[in-house]
């Protein structure tokens, strides 16, 4: 009898456990399910504003800058009436012709070292690699002070397209290695086994066999570096300086331009031209995001091959 | 026999010539392989090059100013001969900490999104969101933000919520607060792509091993897969952290320049990367080299920056 009720007891008291925590636990799940809900809202609106910012920032660009398109903007010379950006547009065109014409085959060659011919582990590939990643880092800003001291001053090259072009190209070099170097990489190895096999060699591979097959991926870095020269300001001011005239006569090389992007700059500072600054911005804007575009596009052609 | 000889002297015989072919490729592999190995020391050249002449241009300023009134002076007066740029060296500090609070939890948390919660029909939209923001040069950013940020704080500062509610008072358009905001959008594309690639970069092991054990699905990313991408995402913050230090024009655009210690919140203010692009278009001789000197300051602060992603990424491919 008295087993029975302390026996009784016990089975209460195990019994009562559970039953004393079942609403905690209750409780807890809400308050998971609270959280849960409070993250998820939290991401979806850090993915909205990030969305939200871009539109509002295109859409701004394109609704004030459209209506001030005129046809005087695309006036063949600029005066200081018409503030037209042809000649800078053209010059935009000749700044990242140059700048590409000494970086690609530099970054390309470099990147085609570094995958198919270093030997594994060496010194100098790690140097490359450190100072490239270096190079990346370093802003435009400083590259526009180095320009200055070295090609404007030392060299003597003056405020000149060679100037701001060649300030470029080093500024665009690690970028063009990179992505060569991912192209590179991704060319299976078969290829190149296939291509010994029958003889062929390692240079004789690198350019009829690897070369061809990583394009896609090395066009795509080519175009993304065309869309950093064509928006640059900073690295151009003082080495390229602000002519708003394309560069005419046998030493146009040596001649001062301006590009789109300084001239959409030197336009908004002056503060006197502000319709055409909203139109030269459409201009830039729409120029860059197409270039781009046009990367990303090469770049899927790869991933799909 | 002896005609043979001649004969094959005389035209060069195939196997002549296989050889001859033989040891001009043999030259032309060797050639080339020069050439790629000297493309592959142009970066070595051009980072010693550039070291060589901003030091070379900038440390004798520093050193004729004084290395102590340089670095902690606090008025820059280049009409009287006075270069102090520590206003300079705190409006760089202040602008990149601002655009961190901004830039980084929209940052890491759409970086979140994409990688965990988005579906792919979302993700074929916010992806090249993304990259288009990464491409918008920052002349762009810099006209949007004079034009539309700076004005729009203007007018809210002026209305009476700020004035009689948030007590500020005489605050600006051009400021430290619309610089850094500016700052912080132009970061986020950084810190999005590095993020998400080492977040999608956690095996998906450690997420279901979290399900398994009773955890939602948001509890799951955000105490296993976060801390696990932990050392993915500092670098990237770390980046984004470089190119707030280094912009140039979108600041010079809006933080409205004063060369003075930053007073507030709402009052402008001018960085490094500033510094030099408004004063070198007409500075000469010493003023000239002091500015160079900022750049040297702007270009040690990168490498230190740098210098703290490489131990970061190390630091991630040892766990």
């Amino acid at each position: 009898m008295t087993e029975n009720a302390a026996a009784g007891t016990s089975s209460a008291m195990t019994r009562a456990k559970p039953l004393m925590v079942l609403p905690k636990n209750g409780r807890n799940r809400t308050a998971a399910r609270v959280k849960a809900a409070i993250l998820r809202w939290l991401v979806r609106l850090a993915a909205f504003a990030t969305t939200a910012v871009l539109v509002l920032l295109i859409g701004y660009i394109l609704v004030k800058g459209i209506p001030n398109l005129k046809p005087s903007l695309f006036a063949w010379e600029y005066t200081s009436d018409n503030v037209s950006l042809v000649p800078a547009l053209i010059n935009t065109v000749l700044m990242t012709a140059l700048s590409l014409l000494i970086a690609t085959p530099l970054g390309v060659f470099a990147a085609i070292y570094l995958v198919e011919y270093a030997p594994r582990g060496s010194k100098l590939v790690k140097l490359v690699r450190l100072t490239t990643e270096t190079l990346q880092g370093i802003p435009s800003i400083v590259y526009g002070l180095f320009g200055m001291l070295f090609f404007v001053n030392k060299l003597g090259w003056r405020l000149s397209l060679l100037s701001g072009a060649f300030t470029l190209a080093i500024m665009v070099l690690p970028l063009i290695m990179r992505t060569t170097e991912e192209a590179l990489l991704a060319v299976p190895d078969s290829y190149r086994e296939g291509s010994f096999g029958l003889g062929a060699g390692k240079l004789r591979t690198v350019f009829s066999i690897v070369l061809p097959s990583a394009m896609p991926g090395i066009l795509s870095g080519v175009i993304l570096a065309t869309g950093r020269i064509v928006g640059e300001t900073a690295a151009l001011l003082y080495t390229a300086g602000s002519v708003a005239a394309v560069p005419a006569g046998k030493d146009f090389l040596f001649d001062s331009t301006r590009t789109l992007a300084v001239h959409m700059y030197l336009l908004s500072s002056e503060g006197l031209h502000v319709p055409e600054a909203y139109g030269t911005a459409v201009v830039l804007l729409v120029l860059v995001l197409g270039i781009n575009a046009l990367s990303s596009f090469a770049a899927k052609k790869l991933m799909k091959k | 026999m002896n005609e043979n000889t001649k004969r094959r002297e005389g035209t060069g015989g195939p196997a002549v010539n296989a050889v001859r072919n033989l040891t001009s490729a043999g030259v032309r592999e060797k050639a080339m392989r020069i050439v790629f190995t000297a493309c592959a020391c142009v970066s070595i050249l051009a980072v010693a090059l550039i070291c060589a002449f901003l030091f070379a241009n900038g440390l004798p300023a520093i050193a004729q100013i004084g290395p102590l009134s340089f670095l902690l002076g606090t008025t820059w007066k280049p009409g009287n001969d006075i270069y102090g740029i520590l206003p300079m060296i705190l409006g760089s500090i202040y602008v990149t900490a601002g655009a961190l609070v901004v830039g980084v939890p929209i940052g890491v948390l759409t970086a979140i999104y994409m990688s965990r919660f988005a579906s792919p029909a979302v993700n074929r939209i916010l992806q090249p969101a993304v990259e288009l923001l990464a491409g918008i040069p920052s002349v762009v950013y810099g006209f949007f933000g004079m034009m539309f940020l700076a004005p729009g704080i203007q007018d809210f500062l002026k209305s009476d919520f700020a004035r009689e509610t948030l007590h500020i008072r005489g605050g600006k358009g051009l400021s430290m607060f619309t610089a850094s905001l500016l700052l912080g959008i132009m970061i986020l594309p950084t810190i999005i792509t590095v993020s998400k690639s080492s977040l999608d970069a956690v095996p998906d092991s450690y997420y279901e091993g979290s399900l398994a054990l009773g955890a939602t699905h948001e509890r799951s990313v955000f105490s296993t897969i976060l801390p696990a991408a932990k050392s993915g995402v500092l670098s990237a913050i770390i980046l984004g952290v470089g190119r707030a230090v280094g912009e140039t024009m979108a600041v010079v655009m809006v933080a409205g320049n004063q060369p003075a210690i930053p007073q507030g919140l709402f009052k402008g203010l001018r960085t490094m990367t500033a510094n030099i692009v408004i004063e070198m278009g007409y500075a000469t001789d010493l003023h000239r080299e002091a500015l160079i000197a900022t750049g040297v300051v702007l270009f040690v602060f990168i490498l230190l920056i740098n210098l703290c992603f490489s131990a970061v990424k190390g630091s991630g491919r040892n766990d």
